[in-house]
């Protein structure tokens, strides 16, 4: 086991799906500087070799400011033949390029009658709770849910990073692979062989009886702490890491709440019709009578982000929300 | 220096068949969505065959082509059997698509038909992909892309065509300018020639002003293929041509929006006819031979239509097949 930060992480699933694989490419804005550290050995980069040294011009390519030709070229390229990985960099940039999302990478398979394989992978960075202001702080997982044909993923720990993002890459379908940069610098041991993270497998982070707290992208480690505050007052928190949204592992959260009878869910993204809305309309069709109490959300309001830190750092969930959830569910 | 006098007679042949494929596929496809049999709408490329084709036959096995919403032409052009087609226009099992894609998503990945597109220039970065992994992977072969001159003023387009000149692929932006963005003319929407775009991108643009000159389309997307081949890039293609029919089937204009005179220059000037009588003053073809291919294409048409008409609807479970490669739980679905 190695010690690996978040992004370090995800760079190293990088490197080893360009190595094992010549079909992989990785194109995007500034990807041959290693300008976000996932493309070459951030520090080193003349000596240890960067990903531009070791894999050439023609597997790592700068693009143009241009998501929209960026992205649908991934797709045609992805259909005959490739598979790209794309650095969308902030996840807001993804909307620049939604008729390709929409119209091409999700309904091509199915519209074509299964002719097309798409293997693409999409990463994309959400950059909220850093002060970047209204068009850099999104975190728009739950709007790319509800398009059928897409695989989300939402990884909230090194280890998961990394193998979710080989996973990623040897789908033969489009994937869209959400960062949590408050997460960036986050460390967590991570094993030293090649591994891959299957999807719709949702991580119990911890076992609990009293309470089902899911916590989802930068918002599954305040729920881990928040665990950590309720077990001082005895209350014990099952928290469940979906890691991925579509496909996602509704069963293991059903399971739970039939189990605990108490759903708290915790996100970054905005309240309407995000993931955990639709967690908690799964739960309530299926685990209804297994309540104790009404499920209760943690999101971000339905509000765009401010500027100013006195105003953003309200907005998210933290862990003093999350417990205040669990207590408010379980009576205490 | 045109190709007519190297042409082989065969390839010839191939280019008029392939023409009267699309023609008699559309008028068939027009009655079979007004006798009901075919649901939805359709756009015919009845008038552009001469465009289409050239520019199809202009490309070899292995080369990619990504179309737009005048949908049927592409694919036949690049040689995909009618009767799948057909099929899939009716919504049948036997669809090329499997009766999910319809008129306007056509595909055929048998024949390097990567996509029609219901969306204005959405298909364009497609074929620029195609263009990508040729590059990537050192396959010695080409894409083409099929869009309007309604689709020359998406911004997509521009971006395409900045990557490709960037990165020397081998495009062909193959622009169908048939004058007209449904009803609105593309000269009142179109800030100068279309060709002209392409000098700013570094890529040649070449205009074929006779567009219904199915031997002028091939002889200078031929050249574009070359120069695509050889890795020197994409080529910006104007191929000036007429829509003989309304943008869609079914649809009524009350507004008369092309002028008379216009209408009835572009219609004496039909690719079919002009290319039959030019097969037949070049000595490639008598008019026996031409009467005899004409009847061998009706009943190919006659024959797609009733494989289409005697084929089986799809099971209602495929409707719930190929959204995800892998195995899902159809309860995440519904």
């Amino acid at each position: 086991m190695s010690v690996m930060t978040y992004i370090g992480a995800i760079g190293a699933a990088q490197r080893e799906a360009m190595q094992a694989d010549k079909r992989v490419i990785i194109i995007g804005e500034d990807v041959e500087a290693n300008v976000y550290g996932t493309t070459g050995e951030s520090k080193q980069r003349a000596e240890s070799g960067d990903f531009v040294q070791q894999f050439g011009k023609m597997r790592i390519r700068n693009t143009p400011i241009s998501e929209e030709a960026m992205v649908g070229a991934a797709i045609g390229a992805a259909m005959t033949g490739l598979r790209p990985i794309v650095d969308l960099s902030y996840s807001s940039f993804l909307y620049m390029a939604m008729d390709q999302f929409v119209n091409q990478a999700a309904k091509n398979r199915y519209m074509f009658g299964g002719q097309s394989s798409i293997p693409v992978v999409f990463r994309s960075a959400m950059f909220y709770g850093l002060n970047t202001g209204a068009h850099h702080s999104d975190r728009p997982y739950s709007m790319f849910m509800t398009i059928p044909g897409l695989k989300i993923l939402a990884p909230a720990s090194a280890a998961d990073a990394k193998g979710l993002m080989r996973s990623a890459v040897d789908s033969d379908d489009p994937v869209l692979i959400f960062e949590a940069v408050p997460l960036w610098g986050q460390k967590e041991e991570v094993p030293d062989e090649e591994y891959h993270i299957p999807f719709g497998k949702a991580r119990i982070r911890r076992e609990g009886s009293d309470v089902t707290v899911v916590g989802i992208s930068g918002s599954l480690p305040l729920a881990v702490q928040a665990a950590d505050v309720m077990a001082e007052s005895g209350v014990s928190c099952e928290v469940i890491d979906p890691r991925t949204l579509v496909p996602l592992d509704s069963a293991s959260i059903v399971e739970s709440v039939k189990k605990t009878g108490r759903l708290v869910i915790a996100e970054p993204a905005h309240r309407t019709c995000g993931a955990a809305a639709e967690i908690s309309a799964i739960v309530a069709e299926k685990a209804q009578p297994w309540l104790k109490a009404p499920i209760l959300r943690v999101t971000a309001p339905n509000m765009q982000i401010p500027f100013s830190p006195a105003l953003e750092r309200h907005f998210y969930p933290t862990k003093e929300k999350i417990v205040a959830a669990i207590r408010t569910v379980c009576g205490k | 220096m045109t190709s007519r006098p190297n042409l082989a007679t065969e390839t010839l042949l191939e280019m008029q068949r392939r023409m009267l494929r699309i023609r008699l596929f559309d008028e068939r496809a027009s009655k079979m969505v007004k006798r009901g049999y075919i649901p939805g709408t359709v756009h015919t490329s009845i008038g552009q065959e001469a465009q289409v084709v050239g520019a199809c036959m202009a490309l070899r096995p292995g080369d990619h082509m990504s179309g737009n919403h005048r949908s049927h032409g592409h694919p036949i052009g690049m040689g995909s059997p009618l009767g799948p087609l057909m099929a899939e226009l009716v919504g049948k099992a036997t669809g090329v698509c499997k009766g999910k894609g319809g008129s306007l998503h056509l595909a055929d990945y048998a024949v390097g038909s990567l996509g029609e597109s219901g969306i204005t220039g959405s298909s364009i970065p497609i074929a620029v992909g195609a263009g990508l992994s040729a590059q990537v992977l050192g396959e010695d072969r080409v894409a083409i892309c099929f869009f309007g001159d309604g689709a020359a003023n998406q911004g997509v387009l521009y971006e395409s065509m900045n990557l490709a000149s960037a990165w020397k692929l081998p495009i062909i932006f193959l622009c169908e300018n048939n004058h007209y963005a449904l009803s609105t003319p593309a000269h009142t929407v179109t800030g100068g020639r279309i060709v002209d775009r392409a000098a700013g991108f570094g890529m040649p643009g070449v205009r074929v002003e006779n567009g219904q000159d199915v031997l002028a389309v091939y002889d200078t997307v031929s050249e574009a293929v070359a120069r695509a081949r050889r890795g020197e890039g994409p080529t910006l293609v104007e191929v000036m041509t007429y829509r003989f029919r309304e943008h869609s089937e079914g649809l009524r204009i009350n507004v008369d929006y092309r002028d008379a005179a216009e209408r009835e220059l572009w219609l004496s000037r039909d690719p079919i006819q002009m290319f039959r009588t030019e097969l037949i003053e070049m000595n490639r073809a008598t008019v026996e031979e031409m009467d005899a291919l004409d009847a061998v294409i009706a009943q190919e048409v006659e024959d797609c239509a009733t494989f289409a008409l005697e084929s089986p609807d799809p099971a209602e479970s495929v409707a719930y097949d190929d959204l995800y490669s892998d195995h899902y739980e159809l309860e995440d679905v519904l």
